[in-house]
């Protein structure tokens, strides 16, 4: 049943990809070159509505939030690192597969490219978990939790910021 | 705005409000039907798929490794999510006309050339150290970018904030100083 309900989700998620332009090496890289916002303005949408349902039905109890752990020293490297490796492919693990999907068969090589970045990732997991995955290790925590105010006060900011920077993309056409 | 499923091109706001109604109907789904929320993830799952490469020709070691062991290599329900993007994007790309063949992407050929080789031996690298710090980090646009954002979380939004400084220091590096028609 979660391989069926997956399967549908993962249809849907890729049709809005597609639809939206996302899956594009031009896109991705557009971005990082700060020269075309249509990812941003794409993740910004999707993080804002998302934040709204998820905290509504949270604080209603229907839904529990799972949360990722906060390990400083790793996420800084471990995002560097998938920085730098996703300007050189351009495309990231979910937007590969679409990418390929759509006629973008060079993403075929970033996706063998991100299995065997997996298996070495598995190899080095041991060293790694005695050093770099544990400095600074703040387990699961939230922005509300850490600024001590209401989920809403957060949610209401990140509506005004996304907001203001949709309005200054649209201005500037980026 | 049209949102009909011809159509070529959505409005990125419109596809990523939809995207976000997406991921929390997805997890009221698990929640209620699995017992178990899923949050759009799709990082672990290169892990699991390589498990059972390497299954078939190492299984003693893939069984003795701690992270193979850790993430449990099964068919669950984020590899099958990963394949449904493959199918719903080329639905998508069908419908709307808008498949393209492309095996060099112009800006790279700007920078490296037309060599469709030099470019598979660039994506591959770029594919390998991004999943490495994607594991690394504990996820990648997906798992940080958007659910542990929407979660609030302080690991999405410090994972997403890294993501963005390296590609843009890489990128500017790569293929800064191109002119630029939209």
């Amino acid at each position: 049943m979660g391989q069926i309900i997956g399967l549908i989700t993962g249809i849907l998620f890729g049709f809005l990809l597609q639809k939206g332009e996302v899956l594009r090496f031009e896109k991705q890289v557009g971005f990082m070159l700060l020269k075309d916002m249509t990812i941003i303005k794409f993740m910004f949408s999707a993080v804002l509505v998302g934040m709204v349902g998820i905290y509504s039905l949270a604080g209603a109890g229907v839904i529990n939030l799972s949360l990722k752990s906060t390990n400083v020293g790793a996420i800084i490297i471990g995002g560097l690192l998938f920085g730098i490796g996703w300007a050189v492919a351009g495309y990231c693990p979910g937007t590969s597969v679409g990418a390929l999907a759509e006629g973008r068969v060079h993403a075929i090589w970033a996706i063998l490219g991100m299995l065997v970045g997996a298996a070495a990732y598995a190899e080095a997991y041991p060293a790694l978990k005695s050093s770099v995955i544990g400095w600074g290790n703040y387990g699961k925590i939230t922005l509300p939790q850490v600024l001590g105010v209401s989920p809403w006060v957060v949610i209401v900011a990140f509506i005004l910021i996304g907001l203001g920077m949709f309005y200054w993309f649209e201005k500037k056409d980026l | 705005m049209n949102l009909s499923l011809f159509s070529s091109r959505w409005s990125p706001y419109a596809a990523g409000a939809l995207v976000g109604i997406l991921a929390v109907l997805s997890v009221v789904v698990t929640t209620a039907v699995l017992d178990k929320p899923k949050y759009l993830g799709a990082s672990t799952t290169f892990v699991r798929a390589v498990g059972f490469i390497e299954q078939s020709v190492a299984q003693e070691h893939v069984a003795q490794n701690v992270y193979f062991n850790a993430k449990k290599i099964k068919v669950d329900w984020q590899m099958l999510f990963v394949a449904g993007v493959f199918v719903g994007a080329l639905i998508s790309s069908r419908m709307g006309k808008t498949s393209q063949l492309e095996t060099v992407p112009p800006i790279w050929e700007k920078r490296f050339g037309p060599s469709a080789t030099r470019r598979a031996v660039g994506a591959f690298i770029g594919g390998a150290i991004l999943m490495f710090g994607a594991r690394l980090a504990g996820g990648c646009p997906s798992g940080h970018g958007l659910s542990g954002n929407m979660q609030l979380a302080v690991s999405g939004l410090l994972a997403l904030v890294f993501f963005l400084i390296g590609g843009i220091i890489t990128a500017r590096m790569l293929y800064g100083g191109q002119s630029w028609d939209k």
